[in-house]
């Protein structure tokens, strides 16, 4: 997939960015607070249009939202009225696929991110971590070309965050999907991707991009690792300084 | 229990009662609820039988209140009155409802539809239903229909504008997901905006619903031949306060009982709401 996209409403949200990712590749983008890194994931999404430039998913340009590009929000946004099975089901029904397949589909994503035995219980009784769980099922669960992800453990406290990081990677070694993923947090970056794009302050542009060369499974050991911690650096140095001139610290550079 | 904990946990929940979000036991909870209706009774008994309201009638005694009621009860001209009330309420609320709930999630969800309803809705909003009266019984004359006109006016541009309110503060990030789970805008309407409303809605309900009751009321005082309304006034023509009083608790009760029946209805046909814990 590919996109270059340019400026976003009044204020210019981002700004001559170009990215390309392939099939089933795990890509993350960290930037600073207001770097737009939200409003590149949405434009992807389809669910911004941007002021010029295009996104092309197979070659071909996308038109609005869909579900071939499945996303994850921060805030959960499980629909409430329905059972955690009715949720995930929902894209399969908007497909109007056989009742029994559904369920089938549905109940394995479901045990996928270990949540047997609450299909039947409605987001109100459920966790944050679980509801994001669903949520991440329900998005899976719907066979998207890629999978779009907001910073969607940002909500999340610490030690959950770790065990749903884990989880995410297990995932996607286990259904390999295109995942674009979004996150401040930079070891989570390092930790779930195979490369990272560093974003400037707004206007939000590429400024740098690492390849993350850690092999699969990546377990916690990893994140104490001397390469890691490396990596990690680079990533603070370039991101600190944007950091900075978000909060308009220092002179931002033409 | 000697004396000594007693007056420790006596001021423990007194101490509790008072800080600010301090949750209370339940017994705890309702005798104080009790109290609270034993002494408005008691103050009223008092004043009543000792006599101290003068002229008598002004304030009728529990007793006389409760004989009346129960003699209006059993010659069902208590039951004829309320019926009639209830009829003109249940219609034209019922009216206000099938047409603002619609409307109302159209012009909250869509700027055309806000653009095009909320200028006139929220004008008319402010204009007193009771001063429209007049105007109504010229153009519709006295009647049952023009009862219906009054408690669907006085509901229905509230009822729209709460309504609207309820479908704007869907969350945008709920329609967003339905749009990339590959939702079409038509369906995202009836499947996820429609549903998300339903809590409030259900709510808007029942609060509009209490305020028929007083629109009603005065639409009788003006002009009416059945009602509990009119039934007070003839009333006080007579100076039968207690079967003034008897009204009033049967209006009280009813509006009661219209709150508990829609609580009810929230719990069993919204299991899901977040509102109810």
């Amino acid at each position: 997939m590919k996109f270059r996209t340019r400026r976003g409403a009044e204020v210019v949200a981002v700004d001559d960015l170009s990215l390309e990712v392939a099939d089933r590749e795990f890509v993350s983008v960290v930037g600073p607070s207001g770097c737009g890194k939200s409003t590149l994931l949405r434009i992807v999404a389809g669910l911004v249009e941007p002021s010029s430039g295009e996104v092309r998913l197979n070659g071909r340009r996308i038109d609005g939202p869909g579900a071939d590009r499945g996303m994850v929000f921060q805030s959960y946004t499980l629909f409430p009225w329905l059972t955690v099975q009715g949720n995930v089901e929902f894209g399969s029904r908007l497909k109007a696929m056989a009742a029994a397949q559904r369920t089938k589909v549905a109940r394995e994503y479901i045990e996928m991110v270990g949540l047997a035995g609450f299909e039947h219980h409605y987001p109100k009784e459920l966790s944050g971590g679980m509801m994001q769980r669903v949520a991440i099922a329900r998005a899976l669960a719907n066979d998207p070309d890629v999978l779009l992800m907001d910073e969607p453990f940002g909500a999340l406290d610490a030690q959950t965050r770790i065990i749903m990081q884990e989880l995410l990677v297990g995932l996607w070694q286990r259904t390999p999907k295109t995942i674009i993923f979004i996150t401040h947090d930079i070891d989570e970056a390092i930790f779930l991707s195979q490369r990272v794009y560093i974003m400037t302050a707004r206007p939000g542009r590429i400024k740098q991009t690492l390849d993350v060369n850690l092999p699969y499974p990546r377990s916690l050991d990893v994140l104490t690792s001397v390469a890691f911690t490396a990596m990690k650096r680079a990533v603070l140095d370039s991101i600190k300084e944007e950091g900075l001139k978000a909060l308009s610290l220092i002179e931002t550079s033409a | 229990m000697s004396q000594l904990s007693l007056s420790t946990r006596g001021r423990a929940v007194l101490r509790n009662s008072l800080r600010p979000q301090t949750p209370i036991p339940r017994s705890h909870y309702a005798t104080i609820v009790i109290g609270s209706l034993g002494l408005l009774f008691g103050l009223w008994a008092l004043l009543s039988y000792g006599g101290f309201v003068q002229p008598a009638y002004f304030l009728p005694t529990p007793t006389e209140v409760l004989s009346s009621g129960v003699r209006m009860t059993l010659d069902g001209s208590l039951i004829e009155q309320a019926w009639a009330s209830i009829s003109v309420i249940i219609t034209g609320w019922a009216l206000a409802v099938v047409l603002a709930v619609p409307l109302g999630i159209l012009m909250g969800s869509f700027k055309f539809f806000e653009a095009l309803f909320e200028p006139v809705v929220n004008f008319v909003r402010y204009l007193p239903v009771s001063a429209m009266i007049p105007l109504l019984i010229l153009y519709i004359g006295l009647g049952f229909e023009e009862k219906v006109a009054v408690i669907f006016i006085g509901t229905f541009f509230q009822l729209i504008l709460m309504v609207a309110d309820v479908a704007a503060h869907v969350p945008k990030d709920l329609i967003d997901s339905a749009y990339t789970l590959g939702t079409s805008r038509l369906r995202v309407v009836t499947h996820v905006l429609i549903p998300a409303t339903l809590p409030g809605v259900m709510d808007n309900l029942r609060i509009t619903i209490g305020w028929a009751w007083t629109y009603l009321i005065v639409a009788e005082l003006v002009a009416a031949e059945k009602g509990l309304g009119i039934m007070i006034l003839e009333s006080q023509r007579g100076l039968r306060t207690d079967r003034i009083f008897v009204g009033l608790v049967t209006i009280g009760l009813l509006g009661f009982l219209s709150d508990i029946i829609f609580k009810w209805l929230h719990r069993i046909v919204l299991p899901w709401s977040p509102r109810i814990r």
